[in-house]
């Protein structure tokens, strides 16, 4: 790699990066968002390792997981495989369990959130000394790809009524491209229940309940290249139901 | 106090200042030309606010950012991924 600066780890600040990557059937996309991920840290000379937490997949993920970590060693690719799917929640409880980093990514693991911006989330919380830093599809240069009308106009519309209600001092609050002080996600999960998009969102606004100091980096959101990507009914009742519990009790 | 809370509060004071205002409540003898500009306030209100979220809305929808650059990026990437994780002995 030519434009390497330094080699991995040598940036010497003393700061590891955990990215806690929770899979379910995502034989396809792992070793993609693997590989950019070490490419991405590699390039910047962050000191990382990248957890996997497969909720027993029945599509061989875990056995990709296997392949990467004899490339690319144990010390890089953590494997955390559950026997079960068991919600988002748990799934960071676990990884951060064994995470060693003081600070933790979250990121989607089917290639919507692009590692190339991990560098930009790390100097913008080196910047500000920020508590959590979130990626934002809605400003700057921030984007998505591959959605029609209808899927923008609920995103919009969905964002717009959150912002109004609950005033959380972050233009994304159902993104789930993160970076968290280890201890500051630790204490967020703690007291966060929800379920799917609003679990996100809940942890965005119970940051800014417990003063949290939040960052935003711009980020472009590319929907799945591999899958199916899902926005129905049952998504939109539950974000509702979500939204007006964390209305009544923040 | 949840924003729940803060709502209501907000939402009882401009009523009464409303109310008082409107059925001069205070009685004070408010000019009724006041009273009558003051009574259809919160219809104005509400219809003003409806408006704006549509053109924040709208003007939001119509300036989303495509991000073609950016699927075109991570298609080449996807290739060269293949191709690299194939050479270090990975099997698809």
């Amino acid at each position: 790699m030519a434009t390497s600066r330094q080699a991995a780890g040598s940036r010497g600040d003393g700061d590891k990066y955990s990215v806690l990557l929770p899979t379910f059937n995502e034989r396809e996309n792992l070793p993609l968002i693997v590989w950019l991920l070490v490419k991405f840290f590699g390039e910047s000379g962050y000191d990382y390792e990248i957890i996997v937490i497969d909720d027993g997949s029945p599509d061989g993920t875990l056995q990709v997981a296997e392949q990467l970590q004899g490339i690319y060693g144990e010390d890089k690719i953590l494997l955390r495989p559950r026997a079960k799917k068991l919600g988002l929640g748990t799934a960071y409880i676990h990884g951060i369990k064994h995470a060693t980093g003081n600070y933790i990514f979250i990121m989607d693991a089917d290639l919507s959130h692009h590692p190339k911006f991990i560098p930009e989330f790390i100097e913008k919380q080196k910047e500000g000394d920020y508590d959590l830093v979130s990626g934002t599809r809605y400003q700057g240069d921030g984007g998505v790809y591959g959605w029609d009308l209808r899927r923008k106009l609920i995103s919009r519309g969905a964002n717009f009524v959150s912002q109004v209600l609950l005033r959380p001092g972050a233009s994304d609050l159902t993104g789930s491209f993160r970076l968290y002080k280890r201890a500051v996600l630790e204490g967020l999960i703690e007291c966060c229940v929800s379920k799917g998009y609003v679990f996100q969102m809940e942890m965005i606004v119970r940051a800014r309940q417990l003063h949290y100091s939040i960052g935003e980096v711009p980020i472009s959101f590319v929907d799945r290249v591999y899958g199916e990507s899902k926005l129905g009914g049952n998504e939109i009742v539950s974000f509702l139901k979500g939204l007006l519990t964390l209305f009544a009790t923040t | 106090m949840t924003k729940l809370l803060e709502w209501v509060f907000g939402v009882s004071l401009l009523g009464a200042a409303w109310a008082c205002v409107t059925f001069d409540l205070l009685r004070v003898s408010i000019p009724p030309a006041y009273r009558e500009v003051a009574w259809p306030m919160p219809l104005y209100l509400l219809v003003s606010f409806g408006c704006y979220s549509l053109a924040t809305v709208g003007y939001r929808v119509a300036t989303f950012n495509d991000c073609d650059d950016a699927a075109k990026e991570l298609r080449g990437q996807i290739i060269e991924a293949k191709e690299d994780l194939r050479k270090k002995g990975f099997k698809f």
